[in-house]
Parts: C-alpha cells; sequence; structure tokens
C-alpha cells in the first residue's frame, strides 16, 4: 500500500452474552433449537408485556467492562431504538444510547512484530437481540419466515476508537475480543453462530493529517478473513477514490465474500431515525459500587497475562506462548501438563502430535480424549527411559482411544524396554548356543558379526531390549570375559 | 330488593352470610348487562359461560370458609386488561381477533382473591380519549343521560358501575382516563401512585404515566379493590417495593386536622361556574367537618397539557409500533411489500385519534426535534413535579374539580381535538407526577349530570386520599342516588 496514505480503522462487536436467560424475559438463551421454542408475552412484543432486566446479563457485562479496564458508570439508562422490521417485534430495540453502562476502555493487541499496542474502547453497552427472518431457498416465494428464539437475547456493544491502522490490526483487534469473552465465559465467540458479530468504519487519510475523512461502514462481517478482505477492499476504494480525485461518501456497505467485494445497502435499509429515547418500562441501571469493585477483584487472568506468564514460567518462545494462549481450553490443558513433566517437552507434544490429533478427530481441546495428565505420564515415560520417542508416539492414539493410562498400555501391549540384566543374559546364552558357526567366525576375528548378534536379540524381545544393555552384555560374553 | 344494587361490601357481608351465592350475583348482573347495555354499550365482551364458572368456583370457595371480601364479587375489567382467554383489543381494529394468552397482574389478584371477572368494557381506543367516542366499536352512552358522554377514556368500566351492571370495574388512566369518567359518571375512581399496581399486561399507551385503578360506587369498595391489586410484582421493573398500608382502616379515620390544600390555579376561566360552586362547597362540607382548607399555587400548571401531549403521544408512538400486522392482529389483504403491509395495515387498523398521536409522537422524537419538544417536555414535567412536592410540605392532600365541564353531549367534540385535549387540564399533572388521585361525585350541575371532587395525594398518599374521601362521604350530607337505566 502507499505510504501516502494512513488507513483509520474503529470496530463495533456485537458479542451475544451466554446467559442462562434471555436479557429481559425468562426464556432460554440457547442456539440451534426448534424455531420459536424459546418465546413468551416478553419477547414475542405481545401488548401488555414488560421487561424486566436479567441480572445475569448485567453480570457478565460488568466482568467485560472490567476486563476492558472501562469506567463503569454506577447510572446507565436503557433506551429504545425505534425501526420497523418484521423480527423486532416489539417495533424498538431495548438499547442504551447517551448513557452505557461503561465507556473509555482499552485492549491491548499483539502485533505481528511481537509488540503490543493499546486500542481505545469508545464505549461497551447492553442490548438485546433480534430475531431471524428466513426468506427463499425451500419457502413459498410469497412469504418469509420467523424465529424468535435469538431474538432478546443478550448483546454487550463493544465500540472501538478508530486507532486501527490496517486491516490486519483490525483482525487481530476482532482476535484478541474474541479471546477475551471466550476466556471470560461470557461469549462462546462463534461466529459462524453469529454470537460474535463485527461492523467495520473505515476511512484513509494523508499520513501526518490529523483531520479524519469521510468513513464508510462495513455491516455484518463474520469471519476475521472476511473483516481482513472487505478492509483491504475497501481501503484500496478509498485510495483510488481519491486519487482519481473523487469523494467518498457517508454510507453503508455489505461485503460480497465470493466476489471479495463490497457493496451499497439499498439506501431503505440505511435511512433509519431511530428516534432513541429512555426506555419508560425500565428504570435506570444502578449499579452499586461493591459490585464493580466485585467484577474488577473476580477478574481471571487475562489472555495477555497469561501469555507473558508462559514465557517467563515456562520458559518458552514468545511464538509458542502465543499459539498455546490462543484457546484458553489449551492454555489450560497445557499449564495442567506443565505442572507434571517437562514444560518444553510438553509445549511441543501439544502443538504437535495432541493438535494434530484434536483436529483429526474433530474434538474441541476441552473435551480432549487425551487427559493433561495422562500426556504428562507420556512424556515422564521418555524421559526415564521405558519408552523410547517413536514407541510414544503410537502410545498416544491408543490413550486417546481409551486404551488406558499410557504405563499400562505400554506395559499391556509389551512395549516396555527389557533392561533386567538377568533376563537379558539369559537370551544372549541361549543365541550364542543357537549359532556356534556364527560364535566361532567372531571369535575368530569377523567382530562385524557383533551386529548380527544385536539383531537376534532384538528379535528375541520382540524390539523391546534396552539397546545398551544388550551391547554391554554381548561384548562381555562374546568376548568371553 | 334488587342484588344489582349493592355495593361490593354489601355482597360480600350477603354471601358470607349465605344470603345470596355468587351464582345468583352474577346471573343477576348478566341480565341487567342483557337488558340495558343495549343502550349503554358499556360492553364489548359479556363472557356469561366464563363468568358463571367463576362464579361456582367462589360459592364453593366460599362453602369452604376460604373466602375474601371479594370473593364471589361480580366486576368488569376495561378491554385493554389482558384477561386469558378473553378478547383483548383495546377497543381497535387492528387487534382483530386477538384473545389473551396471559393475564394481567391486576386482574390474576382479583381473580386470586375469587373476584367475578363477567367481561371487558368499552373505551377510547388504545385509551386514547377523553369521551369514549374513539373506540373502533361504537360510543358508551351515559347513564345519567343517554345523549352524553359517560366519559373517557374508561367510558365502558365507568357506565358499567354507574348503571349498576356491577358494583366495581378496571380502568386503567394515563391522563385522567379513570377520574374524569368517574366524575361524569357520578361514581368513585381512583388513579393510583405511578407504580402502586403493576402494569404488566396492560396494553401500554404512555408507560411512564400509565396506571390501573378500580372505579365502585363507595371510597370503601374502592379502597378494598385498590388493596388487592397493589403492591410490588416482579414483572413490572417500575412497580414501586413499597408496603401497601390499610386502605380500609384509612377510611375510618375521619377529616379532623387534615390540611387541604387548593390550588388557585384549578379555579380559572373556563371551570363552569356549577362545577366550581359544588367543588367549593365540598370543601365547605370539608372544612364544617374539621379540615383545614389552604389555598396553594401550582405555579406550573400552564404547561401540563403541552408537556403531557408531547410525552404521552411520544410514548404511545413507540409502544404503538408493534401492532404491524406481522405477528397478530389485523393485516391489510394484497399488499404489494412489506412497507405496504406495515403503512396500509396500521392506516385501515387504527383509528383516526390513535393516528393522530401515533404522528404527533413519532415527530416529538424525530432526530432534530427531540430536544425541543421530548426533552422540553421532560423538563416542564420535572417543574410539575416540584410544584406537587412543594404543595405537599403544607397540605396533606389538595383539592380540586376534575374537569372543567360535565359530561359532554355524544358528538359534541369529536372533531375538535384540541378542544378535548385542554379538557384534561385538571388530571394530567397528576399523571405527570405519578400521583395518586381519587374522584368521588360531589353534586350535579344544572342540567341532572354529575360533578366530581378530586382528590389528589403525596406518592404513596393513598390513605389521606381515602381518609378525605370518606370523611367527605359521611359529611356531604345527601344520599347520593343512581340513575335509572330502563331496558
Amino acid at each position: 500500500m502507499s505510504g501516502y496514505w494512513e488507513t483509520v480503522i474503529g470496530l463495533e462487536v456485537h458479542v451475544q452474552l451466554r446467559t442462562r436467560t434471555k436479557a429481559f424475559c425468562r426464556c432460554a438463551n440457547v442456539y440451534g433449537d426448534e424455531p420459536n421454542a424459546h418465546i413468551c408475552p416478553c419477547c414475542l412484543g405481545l401488548p401488555g408485556a414488560l421487561p424486566v432486566p436479567n441480572q445475569g446479563m448485567i453480570d457478565q457485562a460488568l466482568r467485560l467492562a472490567a476486563a476492558l479496564d472501562a469506567t463503569i458508570h454506577e447510572m446507565s439508562i436503557w433506551s429504545r431504538k425505534n425501526y420497523f422490521y418484521p423480527d423486532l417485534p416489539k417495533g424498538y430495540q431495548i438499547s442504551q444510547f447517551d448513557k452505557p453502562l461503561s465507556s473509555s476502555g482499552r485492549l491491548p493487541i499483539r502485533l505481528a512484530d511481537g509488540s503490543m499496542k493499546t486500542i481505545g474502547i469508545t464505549r461497551m453497552h447492553l442490548e438485546e437481540d433480534a430475531g431471524k427472518s428466513q426468506h427463499g431457498e425451500g419457502l413459498d416465494a410469497a412469504y418469509s419466515v420467523l424465529d424468535f428464539n435469538r431474538c432478546g437475547v443478550p448483546l454487550a456493544e463493544i465500540v472501538s476508537e478508530p486507532d486501527l491502522r490496517s486491516p490486519e490490526e483490525a483482525a487481530l483487534y476482532l482476535k484478541t475480543l474474541r479471546q477475551l469473552v471466550v476466556r471470560l465465559g461470557v461469549c462462546d465467540g462463534n461466529l459462524e453462530e453469529g454470537s460474535f458479530r463485527c461492523d467495520a468504519n473505515v476511512s484513509v487519510r494523508p499520513s501526518g493529517d490529523r483531520r479524519l475523512r469521510t468513513r464508510t461502514e462495513i455491516k455484518n462481517l463474520n469471519s476475521f478473513r472476511y473483516v481482513k478482505q472487505a478492509l483491504e477492499y475497501e481501503v484500496e476504494r478509498h485510495i483510488a477514490v481519491y486519487e482519481q480525485g473523487g469523494q467518498i461518501f457517508q454510507e453503508t456497505l455489505l461485503f460480497d465474500s465470493t466476489r471479495g467485494q463490497t457493496f451499497p445497502m439499498r439506501s431503505k435499509e440505511e435511512a433509519h431515525d431511530y428516534r432513541y429515547f429512555p426506555e419508560p418500562d425500565l428504570p435506570p441501571l444502578l449499579v452499586a459500587p461493591a459490585l464493580i469493585e466485585r467484577a474488577r477483584a473476580e477478574l481471571p487472568e487475562l489472555p495477555w497475562a497469561t501469555h507473558d506468564r508462559f514465557v517467563a514460567q515456562y520458559g518458552l518462545s514468545p511464538y509458542d506462548a502465543a499459539v498455546l494462549t490462543d484457546d484458553a481450553a489449551v492454555a489450560e490443558f497445557y499449564e495442567e501438563a506443565a505442572g507434571l513433566a517437562d514444560p518444553k517437552l510438553v509445549a511441543n507434544w501439544v502443538m504437535g502430535d495432541l493438535t494434530a490429533l484434536w483436529k483429526e478427530r474433530g474434538v474441541a481441546p476441552a473435551h480432549s480424549p487425551v487427559s493433561p495428565a495422562a500426556l504428562a505420564e507420556l512424556i515422564r515415560l521418555i524421559a526415564d527411559g521405558t519408552i523410547s520417542g517413536k514407541i510414544a508416539k503410537d502410545v498416544l492414539p491408543a490413550v486417546a482411544a481409551g486404551e488406558g493410562a499410557p504405563r499400562e498400555i505400554v506395559e499391556k501391549r509389551g512395549l516396555l524396554q527389557i533392561s533386567d540384566e538377568g533376563a537379558l543374559r539369559a537370551i544372549i546364552e541361549e543365541i550364542l548356543k543357537a549359532n556356534p558357526k556364527q560364535l566361532e567366525q567372531y571369535r575368530s576375528g569377523k567382530t562385524n558379526l557383533f551386529g548380527f548378534f544385536v539383531g537376534q536379540a532384538m528379535k528375541q524381545t520382540k524390539g523391546k531390549a534396552n539397546p545398551q544393555v544388550v551391547n554391554e552384555l554381548l561384548k562381555k560374553a562374546l568376548d568371553g570375559k | 330488593m334488587n342484588s344489582t344494587d349493592w355495593t361490593i361490601h354489601e355482597m360480600a357481608d350477603a354471601l358470607r352470610a349465605g344470603r345470596v351465592t355468587s351464582r345468583k350475583l352474577t346471573e343477576d348482573a348478566l341480565a341487567r348487562i342483557a337488558a340495558t347495555d343495549g343502550k349503554l354499550h358499556a360492553w364489548l365482551t359479556v363472557a356469561n359461560d366464563f363468568a358463571l364458572a367463576q362464579a361456582d368456583a367462589a360459592d364453593m370457595r366460599l362453602a369452604a370458609g376460604d373466602a375474601t371480601p371479594l370473593t364471589g364479587v361480580p366486576l368488569a375489567i376495561k378491554d385493554n386488561f389482558n384477561v386469558t382467554g378473553l378478547p383483548a383489543r383495546a377497543a381497535s381494529k387492528i387487534l382483530g381477533n386477538y384473545v389473551a394468552p396471559y393475564e394481567s397482574t391486576a386482574t390474576a389478584r382479583l381473580r386470586a382473591a375469587g373476584a367475578v371477572l363477567v367481561g371487558k368494557t368499552n373505551h377510547d381506543e388504545f385509551a386514547m380519549g377523553s369521551s369514549g367516542e374513539y373506540s373502533a366499536f361504537g360510543p358508551t352512552h351515559n347513564p345519567w343521560n343517554l345523549d352524553y358522554s359517560p366519559g373517557g377514556s374508561s367510558s365502558g368500566s365507568a357506565a358499567a358501575v354507574a348503571a349498576r351492571h356491577v358494583p366495581g370495574a378496571l380502568g386503567t388512566d394515563t391522563g385522567g382516563s379513570i377520574r374524569q369518567p368517574a366524575s361524569h359518571s357520578g361514581i368513585v375512581g381512583i388513579k393510583p401512585t405511578y407504580g402502586r399496581i403493576s402494569r404488566y399486561g396492560i396494553f401500554a399507551f404512555a408507560s411512564s404515566l400509565d396506571q390501573v385503578g378500580p372505579f365502585a360506587r363507595t371510597t370503601r369498595d374502592a379502597a378494598l379493590l385498590l388493596q388487592t391489586m397493589a403492591g410490588v410484582d416482579p414483572r413490572d421493573a417500575t412497580s414501586a417495593p413499597v408496603p401497601v398500608p390499610d386502605y380500609l382502616a384509612a377510611c375510618a379515620r375521619g377529616p379532623q386536622g387534615l390540611r387541604i390544600g387548593v390550588p388557585k390555579e384549578y379555579f380559572v376561566e373556563g371551570i363552569s361556574p356549577d362545577v366550581a360552586a359544588a367543588v367549593r362547597g365540598a370543601l365547605a362540607k370539608l372544612e364544617g367537618a374539621g379540615a383545614k382548607i389552604v389555598e396553594i399555587s401550582l405555579p406550573h400548571t400552564e404547561y401540563c397539557v403541552a408537556a403531557y401531549y408531547i410525552i404521552a403521544p411520544a410514548e404511545a408512538s413507540s409502544n404503538l409500533a408493534r401492532y404491524d400486522g406481522v405477528r397478530y392482529g389485523y393485516r391489510s389483504r394484497d399488499v404489494r411489500d412489506l412497507s405496504d403491509m406495515y403503512t396500509r395495515s396500521r392506516l385501515e387498523g387504527f383509528g383516526p385519534e390513535v393516528t393522530r398521536r401515533i404522528l404527533i409522537g413519532t415527530f416529538a422524537l424525530s432526530s432534530g426535534y427531540y430536544d425541543a419538544y421530548y426533552g422540553k417536555a421532560q423538563k416542564a414535567r420535572t417543574l410539575i413535579r416540584r410544584d406537587f412536592l412543594d404543595a405537599f410540605r403544607t397540605v396533606d392532600v389538595i383539592c380540586a374539580p376534575t374537569a372543567p365541564e360535565t359530561a359532554i353531549k355524544l358528538g359534541e367534540r369529536v372533531d375538535d381535538p384540541l378542544a378535548m385535549y385542554v379538557s384534561d387540564i385538571l388530571t394530567i399533572s397528576v399523571n405527570l407526577a405519578g400521583l395518586p388521585g381519587l374522584v368521588l361525585p360531589c353534586g350535579k350541575d344544572r342540567g341532572g349530570l354529575p360533578i366530581g371532587l378530586q382528590i389528589i395525594g403525596p406518592a404513596f398518599g393513598e390513605e389521606r386520599v381515602f381518609q378525605t374521601a370518606a370523611a367527605y362521604e359521611n359529611a356531604r350530607g345527601f344520599d347520593w342516588t343512581w340513575p335509572e337505566v330502563r331496558p
């Protein structure tokens, strides 16, 4: 990209909170059930129904705000955002407008070169999700169908400052934010199912200019890849327009992932005057200072802190630490195993064979068929010479298949190295007896037959003989000492 | 003696003494409705079987000795309440054949006490109106004079009680919709403090102003109904966790030492001489009985109508957005597309007054106008609320007329919305301030139409309001008679 232009990006992320019930009623907050299995007068907008805020939603939002190091307001205001759409049953969305739950936060991201950059968070507020409309595809063209299971599910909207300077940074910000919400347990972070959704605002300006130029907004970006592709396309477009002496107009765009292009939403869809006003069915949201304190005090270790600790505590490279802390379940798995065996060996096994095994079997690390203790046991078996590294690679799938603990499998399959001198001496004596000709030849100077005897010993023990011990004993026996 | 002439307390006594059954009371009510409602049109739904089933259940409860004072008493419910299994249309065409799938908290509490809900009453569509004439199903007639409106918006509930169809009824009051029809129909009605009764299950008009309240023919009956419904409800975040005192005990307290404020701004031009005289007469009776009358000022009264007619339509424009033809209710046929479906369903489904208020409210909330309208109206509201707080530093209750005039003739003002709005001037301040206001009859005008005395209390000061009302009932020196409504 030409060095003349500087990219300016700000992101709005909608995070579906993982509450047991919806934001303002007691319907279950679950994804994927039969359409309209979780609805009630409130989330269906029936006449007379009233919203009652879910305390679980507020608790999760406080955790998130605390993790973003944001100011949490003891009083915030619920507002109505009014617009007509069939999947919005009340004709308004309960949201927060001029007095959000929190503001002025920040999120540290690790750039490709390993350096850290802090991205400002303008605000984080709570709102309710809409239902889902479906058109076409196997349906009578004259109809659309509606599923209100998602309607009323709590969302935290996190708005960043325009601090991101490239599509890569935007993608890193999103990955870090996703990692954070998953780590906090407030969101499952599933982009495909829509529990983590992103809108991007982008503009460019000549480097060094302080004034922001007109921005465009790209809506509904549902994968990290699309975010990057859409922003790259849009940045190029802005630059091309300016370089041809044109002008960028503020508009709302969608991204066509098959063509790799952005295109404007129909103007009707964006020409909203939302007529925000304070939600009269809900008193102001009051959060006791003690609750804010508790949210801050009870924060778990945040992903970027875990990363730094892995480097310091386990002597990992920043790269390995990044790989191992990317997924909280992997980090947790790693730590448990690293406490029981050599941390560096554990890192290699987790990133290598184990990750491959998880992928191959399509299981989440949280449901790993090999426990951290089992992995550690396997690594210890190599370290203390009980089995070779090569045999360990065969043992791992057997552990995953539920055949038992690593040592058990090694013993059951007879994979234990035979190091017992008495046993090996008896085997060697028999070999010498059974091969008098070769013994004769060896003793008459054909010492390269030594390998033949080692091979016989390995054959007799099915490869389990400890090679070192066999060598020593053979030497003694052959040399007649 | 005809059981429909009995008050709630008289019915309760008779039921417990075994002199009558709930089935008999309910059958009498249904018979009187059938005989006279053709002239009144107080009812939109008369649920005979539904009512009789409740009556039989009440009789069993009475027999089991498990009765409350309301057990077996027939009541009327305004059509903008959800009563499971009954049509609920807020007197609007836009609800189509909607049947309530769940129960409002207010009616649930009445039913838990054993009351018999007879059906749903007529009112101005979505409770928007002051005469009952904006009902999509035609107007209700005043039992005192069938050419006149019984007041509104709770026209049917007021007429049903005045005509002795039932001894008590529920209404809602957003700007006077209980108190003004109580005044025009010569009965008792109270709008409690905002948050005193749950709004869960009532069709929202203006959420920050709406309150549920009862109609009855005596103060004590109204107190009993309020007692049964009041109290915090976990389903309504704006209901107040304030303990509910004994309102019947308050009715027995007498007027000695009561300081009654009379706002000078409420006796200005436009008040009919008959109304002013009746209210002054009532105040004199109270003074004679031992209360102290003090003139007070509510200086921001002049802003009430303007503030109210911004805030109420603004909230209504949002509250009524859900009636869009998508999920339930009326949907226009042969529409071109989604936008056409919305526009035509709503234009055809809503009546002219509701449409007018949605338009006003939408405009008032529009970007660029918000501060000048909604924002400013909220500031006025704060000043109005402060007026009352100041006044209640020196007085226990405030007494005033309920409306500048007595009931209007049907058709007289239906095409003059502004005149209709201005007539709400004496009731809407109480909603803007969230206070309790009770109305009870204090006389008639020269045409024989009732005049109501309005008693306003401080927030959660219903006890003082009942105390004053009951004291006046005892002191007024005449037996209030009820209108004959001939079949």
